[in-house]
């Protein structure tokens, strides 16, 4: 074997075995690891949600429009976000279920703002896929429990928009929103 | 990696000499899909599907690659230019209605390929790897042409998008910012529309790679044959060209005999008159359901109405719907039989004819069905069934079966009769 210069004996730090040649490979290869791990971050975060995007967030609803019994679509994140007054009737539908028997448990109360309690917000997208559920628009099938119906997998939504039957894991998304004044609603 | 009595590539030309001691491409052909590589003398029909899958990515390719030239992967006009595909562009129609119906070609092809390996045996040793590189294969044929049905969007373009972005929703805690980082966004968008089209345009050159790799992986053994009995000598083979090569032109022939009628004569027939609507954000369609390949999963996706234990309903759909493929990775350890091919186990064979193609029949109607009762039902049943087929069924046969007897050999299973038998009784 032809003597390795440059790596063997001359360069023994302590005697422990260790060479500099070591020490060099860790610190490059260790380098090198880290370097390509943090060329990842920008690779990946690519890919979330760009600032134009991120700057849609939020928009103001006028309700004045909206008789109790009615509803409408608006859009938010652009994403449909259904705007409801509700009938005394409808409340009353609603309060009268008992919270701890639901799937995720919530009151009417605890889904609107104090003294607007008429005033159901929610977002259109169904808790299971993503669809648009029925019930918001004019003639629309309101589901066995009067509220929202998905037809994509059959998920039903009572009069708080709290899921009820199907599939749908949570009720419909309460969005964050405010009054801005008696009539107008301000979301996100 | 092939047998003894193969033939040689023998260059004859000067230049195919020079060229053979530079580049040896013309050998590696040779050996590949040439005189170069033996196959079973008894290879049936059901073996013509692999020729028919590859021909089909080549026509998906070269569509596709033609599709790309003029469309624009913009949400704002991406619905319009395909629109300007079908009416302006010279033969837009037929290159976009040959792309959508490969999408759906390729799919019956490659389901009948995998079918013939569940009955014929064709995942077991030593051919698992082929194996395992065919359900690699068949995923990411599933993720090019989920995205690919998303580039027109239309209704269902959104909507599919939106759905199956959902399912990665349903992983606990971390599964809103994953859809959220997949879509760039809320919702389906821009950004979407065009990472799935730069997908869409890179996954079949993936595919490419690995379907190299599992010819690659098959030629080491060689070829499987419907007695599952291997090879023993020359006598139970030919050369794959031209023999093989012929079988497989003709049941080419009859199979673009039937895409082409589809194509020219009912080219929307498989796909849904929704997407010839603009992508809606505000207005899902009445009945949504994914194109027709995906129904036997769709089917187990939505059996899942009812929490698991602990799991809750939308997780578990999504786990069920994974699982459905996943559970074929594991198929040559699942089936412990030694008898390779269908033709000899006669339980198996029961419950392949009477109950793996009744439920996977059952699932393919269902998926499409409407989310109703009795459709609901009878989703969990048939995706129960499913689950315990490769579960349940097929380890339990695999262990108690008294199989047929096989045939000494391949030649002697045509023939009736082998040269060679040492201990084989004369017929």
């Amino acid at each position: 074997m032809a003597h390795d210069a440059g790596t063997d004996t001359p360069e023994l730090i302590a005697g422990d075995g260790v060479r500099r040649r070591d020490f060099i490979n860790i610190a490059a290869v260790s380098a090198a690891g880290v370097g390509g791990a943090l060329t990842l971050i920008p690779l990946i975060s690519q890919m979330a949600p760009s600032a134009d995007v991120l700057a849609e967030s939020s928009v103001e609803v006028d309700l004045s429009q909206i008789k109790p019994g009615q509803a409408i679509k608006g859009i938010f994140r652009k994403q449909p976000v259904f705007l409801r007054n509700l009938t005394p009737h409808e409340v009353a539908e609603a309060d009268k279920v008992s919270v701890s028997s639901l799937r995720d448990p919530q009151s009417l109360a605890e889904r609107t703002k104090p003294g607007k309690e008429n005033w159901l917000i929610t977002m259109g997208v169904c808790t299971h896929l993503g669809c648009v559920p029925l019930g918001a628009g004019e003639g629309e099938v309101k589901g066995e429990f009067g509220g929202y119906f998905c037809p994509c997998h059959g998920s039903h939504y009572d009069t708080a928009a709290r899921i009820r039957k199907g599939p749908a894991p949570k009720n419909l998304e309460v969005p964050a929103y405010e009054f801005t004044s008696d009539t107008v609603v301000k979301i996100g | 990696m092939s047998f003894p009595w193969a033939k040689t590539y023998n260059p004859q030309h000067p230049f195919t000499k020079w060229m053979d001691e530079r580049l040896p491409v013309p050998r590696l052909v040779y050996n590949a899909v040439g005189s170069g590589y033996p196959v079973p003398r008894n290879l049936n029909y059901w073996w013509n599907f692999g020729f028919m899958a590859l021909t089909c990515l080549a026509l998906q390719i070269v569509t596709g690659i033609i599709l790309a030239m003029h469309y624009a992967a913009n949400a704002g006009v991406a619905f319009d230019s395909v629109e300007h595909i079908m009416r302006d562009v010279n033969w837009g129609w037929m290159l976009r209605y040959a792309h959508a119906n490969g999408a759906s070609a390729f799919f019956i092809v490659i389901y009948i390929h995998i079918f013939r390996g569940f009955y014929y045996g064709s995942y077991k040793a030593p051919r698992e790897m082929v194996w395992l590189l065919g359900v690699v294969i068949f995923l990411l044929m599933m993720a090019t042409a989920f995205m690919g049905y998303v580039l027109p969007w239309g209704q269902m373009s959104f909507w599919g998008a939106k759905v199956i972005t959902g399912l990665f929703g349903a992983i606990p805690l971390v599964g809103e910012p994953i859809q959220q980082w997949l879509l760039g966004g809320f919702a389906p968008d821009n950004a979407a529309l065009n990472r799935f089209f730069s997908l869409h345009y890179l996954l079949p050159f993936v595919i490419v790679g690995v379907v190299v790799l599992h010819i690659w992986a098959l030629h080491i053994p060689g070829s499987s044959n419907p007695t599952g009995v291997e090879v023993k000598s020359e006598s139970d083979t030919v050369p794959f060209y031209p023999f093989f090569i012929a079988k497989d032109g003709w049941t080419l022939g009859a199979f673009l005999f039937l895409y082409t009628a589809l194509v020219f004569f009912a080219p929307n027939m498989l796909g849904h008159p929704d997407n010839y609507i603009p992508a809606n954000p505000m207005s899902t369609p009445a009945h949504i359901v994914p194109e027709w390949y995906f129904w036997p999963f769709y089917a187990i996706l939505r059996a899942f109405t009812f929490d698991f234990f602990i799991v809750p309903a939308k997780l578990m759909g999504v786990l069920a719907m994974f699982g459905a493929i996943l559970v074929w990775f594991f198929l040559p350890w699942l089936d412990k039989s030694p008898v390779r091919s269908g033709n000899y186990r006669p339980l198996y064979r029961k419950f392949f004819w009477f109950g793996l193609i009744p439920a996977m029949a059952a699932l393919f109607y269902l998926g499409g069905a409407a989310a109703a009762e009795p459709y609901v039902m009878l989703s969990q049943i048939a995706a129960f069934y499913y689950f315990a087929h490769f579960l349940i069924i097929v380890p339990i046969v695999s262990s108690i079966e008294r199989p047929e007897p096989l045939p000494f050999s391949i030649t002697e299973a045509v023939l009736g009769h082998d040269e060679k038998p040492a201990s084989a009784p004369a017929a």
